[in-house]
């Protein structure tokens, strides 16, 4: 008997736990592409209000939103760009998890190449300096070098 | 002069990690919940809102020309904005054209919030499904936007207003603005 009652008693738990308990939208959508586009979107688009969050993964009042915008958008016939424009204008690159190159964020690319480059003209100059004084003699010590090798001879 | 070179050359190293110091630590007291405005430069987006107290009194955006002012957006379930509220009260005893914008909210307990704590605004909009709050890009409440003669959002700050605050840096961005 106890078994039973715990058993419920745990049965009872699951359904108030907050997996359950959390809203899950239900979209429909005229199409299977409309709802690809809709899925992929609310993935690439980030929840301004939570730190790292995209709109999909988030419970917050805002991620709901727009979410619900985002259907709406979509519902319309608005391509992916379209709607992340949208998301953009209103909410700034933030929104995006793929930020554009903008004079702010080039170094993001650039930074990575220049260092490389920097790298390859620093190791090449120092090779060409060893290079230079391991090859020249001044003339004391070519004179010593001959003796050197003349001594050899003998 | 070759011993300078190499003293030059050795010190960039040294240079690109002081950069790097400042940049680092420059992040480390800037507050990550704390986005720029998409909107800053452009006009107050077009919409048309009820008034809170009156269901059959619209407005629209051009209640924004005309003169420089705040547009502050609030609501009855936001702990901040009732903190922030007695502020707003001050701000707008010294003349401080304020516009409210009700988000997200119930009108019946927005209007009692305003006759209870005193109503600051010019003119109060209720956005009940926040659809100017969307336009605005606003991610949470209080926000408060500062409004150019013209009509053009000059600078959003999120969070409460406070006397520090003011006195600080956005008394001198109010009186600054056109």
């Amino acid at each position: 008997m106890k078994k039973v009652t715990l058993s419920l008693l745990l049965l009872l738990c699951t359904f108030f736990s907050p997996a359950v308990f959390s809203a899950i939208d239900t979209f429909e959508f005229d199409t299977i592409e409309q709802e690809q586009v809709f899925h992929d979107l609310t993935k690439v688009l980030r929840c301004p209000k939570c730190q790292n969050q995209s709109i999909s993964d988030s419970n917050a009042e805002l991620a709901k939103d727009l979410r619900n915008k985002t259907y709406e958008l979509v519902k319309q016939g608005k391509t992916k760009d379209e709607v992340v424009d949208y998301m953009v204008a209103r909410f700034g690159n933030f929104v995006r998890y793929d930020p554009p190159i903008t004079p702010a964020t080039i170094f993001l690319w650039l930074g990575p190449l220049l260092f490389i480059l920097f790298g390859f003209l620093v190791l090449f100059k120092q090779a060409k300096n060893k290079s230079k004084t391991e090859d020249e003699l001044d003339d004391n010590e070519e004179k010593r070098l001959k003796k050197i090798l003349k001594q050899g001879d003998k | 002069m070759a011993n300078t070179r190499k003293m030059l050359t050795l010190s960039v190293p040294l240079l690109l990690f002081f950069v790097v110091c400042i940049f680092l630590f420059k992040g480390l007291y800037s507050d990550p919940r704390k986005l720029d405005s998409a909107l800053i430069g452009k006009a107050v987006p077009e919409f048309i809102l009820q008034d809170i107290y009156d269901e059959n009194k619209q407005h629209d955006a051009s209640i924004f020309k005309g003169k420089k002012m705040l547009l502050n957006v609030w609501a009855t379930w936001c702990p901040t904005c009732y903190a922030e509220h007695k502020f707003l009260n001050k701000l707008a005893a010294q003349d401080i054209y304020i516009v409210g914008m009700n988000y997200k909210d119930d009108r019946k307990k927005a209007i009692r919030w305003l006759t209870d704590l005193k109503d600051p605004y010019k003119i109060s909009l209720f956005d009940k499904d926040g659809m100017l709050g969307m336009d605005l890009g606003v991610y949470g409440a209080p926000e408060t936007y500062f409004i150019d003669s013209k009509g053009i959002i000059q600078y959003r700050h999120v969070g409460d207003l406070n006397a520090r605050l003011w006195n600080e840096e956005l008394k001198a961005l109010f009186n600054g603005m056109q």
